[in-house]
């Protein structure tokens, strides 16, 4: 019978062959999704798609990219953002950033409906 | 065999032994500790997955989307911008956009309409996403009925179904003729939900967004390098949930490695007291406890992330599918490039591996510096 130090050496080394598989197979695994990862940027380009389909119940967390400042809080000033998806994404990077070319100050300054 | 390999092989079938007299406790801090390797490893590769995905296919979405404002509030776009920004230097293509969101109470989902050309779709026909398809039970050439937001009953009739490799783009996606969009919405005639502009010299991007708040001070332009920033830090563990759930592991984590290195239990005490009264050095002791903590911290942190990567990229993710999916009932089914990011692998191999061991080590080499008398009574 063999030892119990071979038996977990043995263990340990055919995980570690297995991670190391991972990292050897990373390119050729990866090449191989190529043709779909060209094609899904073809539709987005012909669509003029600006979000991923991840979280689709509520219009901020469908296009978060697309959202504006008060999105989340649609219903009335201080309402609390209620849907699941909306405390796993944060708001996107140019609505809270702060200098001259942030697009925040625009949100109060809009005309009167047309 | 060299005399150091036998005496490390010895030293390791000496920790096996005593670990297998504390069976149940090892086997149940092995399982833990596996577990939390995987949570961790799964999010980080999920995480990394999902944005080298959408930095590479968003890379195809239009340089600007011009939306116009109106009290902080998304505003259709009136007649007359469009050619207002003809005027402004740069821009080489401009296209009025039309999409809307829309209810449908029969799966209580929201779907995206879009408007194509007539080139494209023809009116009363639609194309439609994967996810929305499989949940609507819809196939080609079959018709569906969606009541307008007006109670006006519109039939459709299926041209073609997204291919499924999209999905992750597409799954709530209905496309349909220009004509149907607005006579669906009823969409003013002229109006239009958002401008996609293309900007012939990429370095002018920023200095045409300038000119368009300029020409159209109650517009916002949205550039496609802040799209795909969006998507750069979509998961990101420093916000939101992540953090409140990597927190709480990390916390447990701490908990377990402190527990360990707070002391040692009689047993173990006791244990080394007598290796040491039969002839063990103190080295010898350390190196037995070493082993300890690499074979269970090498095989927890191997095996956490190998199921992690199995999860993660062979069965899509399935144990964070109900947190992601929310209150929506549209989720989409897709397969992520395996890309694995060496350096986020060591970050969490020091951070799982390396204190495990350490924390063992201190409570070993105060009890093994001891007589062996005192240890033992």
């Amino acid at each position: 019978m063999s030892r119990p130090s071979t038996v977990a050496l043995m263990i340990i080394g055919l995980l570690a062959c297995a991670v190391l598989g991972i990292f050897a197979f990373s390119g050729p695994l990866t090449a191989a999704h190529q043709p779909r990862l060209d094609a899904n940027r073809e539709l987005v380009a012909r669509l003029g798609l600006t979000d991923l389909a991840l979280f689709t119940e509520a219009r901020y967390t469908r296009h978060p990219s697309q959202a504006d400042l008060h999105s989340a809080l649609q219903d009335h000033p201080g309402a609390f953002d209620h849907f699941p998806s909306g405390s796993l994404l944060s708001p996107p990077a140019h609505l809270t950033r702060i200098g001259p070319d942030s697009h925040e100050p625009v949100a109060g300054k809009t005309a009167s409906p047309d | 065999m060299s005399p150091w390999l036998e005496k490390q092989r010895h030293l390791i079938d000496f920790t096996l032994a005593s670990l297998a007299r504390r069976k149940t406790r090892n086997i149940g801090l092995l399982v833990v500790y596996t577990l939390l390797v995987f949570v961790l490893a799964s999010l980080t590769l999920f995480s990394n997955a999902l944005r080298s995905e959408a930095k590479y296919v968003l890379a195809g979405s239009p340089e600007v989307i011009l939306q116009r404002m109106v009290a902080g509030r998304h505003d259709l776009i009136p007649p007359g911008y469009l050619e207002q920004i003809g005027r402004i230097r740069g821009v080489q293509k401009k296209e009025g956009r039309l999409w809307g969101y829309y209810y449908d109470p029969v799966l209580k989902a929201n779907y995206t309409f879009m408007a194509r050309p007539a080139s494209e779709v023809d009116d009363g026909m639609i194309m439609v996403g994967e996810a929305l398809a499989r949940e609507r039970g819809l196939a080609k050439n079959n018709t569906i009925s969606f009541r307008s937001y007006s109670s006006k009953l519109f039939t459709f009739e299926v041209v073609a179904v997204l291919s499924p490799d999209s999905e992750l783009l597409s799954a709530d996606l209905v496309l349909l003729s220009e004509g149907d969009f607005r006579r669906f919405f009823e969409y003013p005639e002229g109006h239009y939900t958002d401008i996609a502009l293309s900007v012939a010299n990429p370095q002018e991007v920023r200095n045409v967004a300038a000119k368009l708040t300029a020409t159209l001070p109650d517009s916002r332009p949205i550039l496609r390098e802040e799209v795909q920033r969006t998507y750069q830090s979509v998961f990101d563990w420093r916000e939101g949930i992540l953090l409140t759930v990597l927190a709480g592991a990390i916390l447990a984590f701490a908990i377990l490695a402190w527990e360990k290195a707070s002391g040692l239990s009689a047993e173990e005490k006791r244990e080394i007291g007598i290796l040491k009264a039969i002839g063990w050095e103190t080295g010898d002791v350390i190196r037995m406890k070493i082993w300890e903590g690499l074979l269970i911290s090498l095989t927890a942190f191997l095996g956490g992330f190998l199921a992690a990567y199995v999860h993660v990229f062979h069965f899509g993710a399935v144990v964070f599918e109900p947190v992601l999916k929310g209150w929506s009932v549209l989720y989409p089914k897709f397969a992520l490039v395996p890309a694995v990011d060496g350096l986020q692998v060591a970050t969490l191999f020091f951070f799982t591996v390396f204190p495990y061991t350490a924390a063992i080590l201190v409570p070993i080499w105060r009890a093994a510096i001891t007589d062996p008398d005192a240890v033992m009574r």
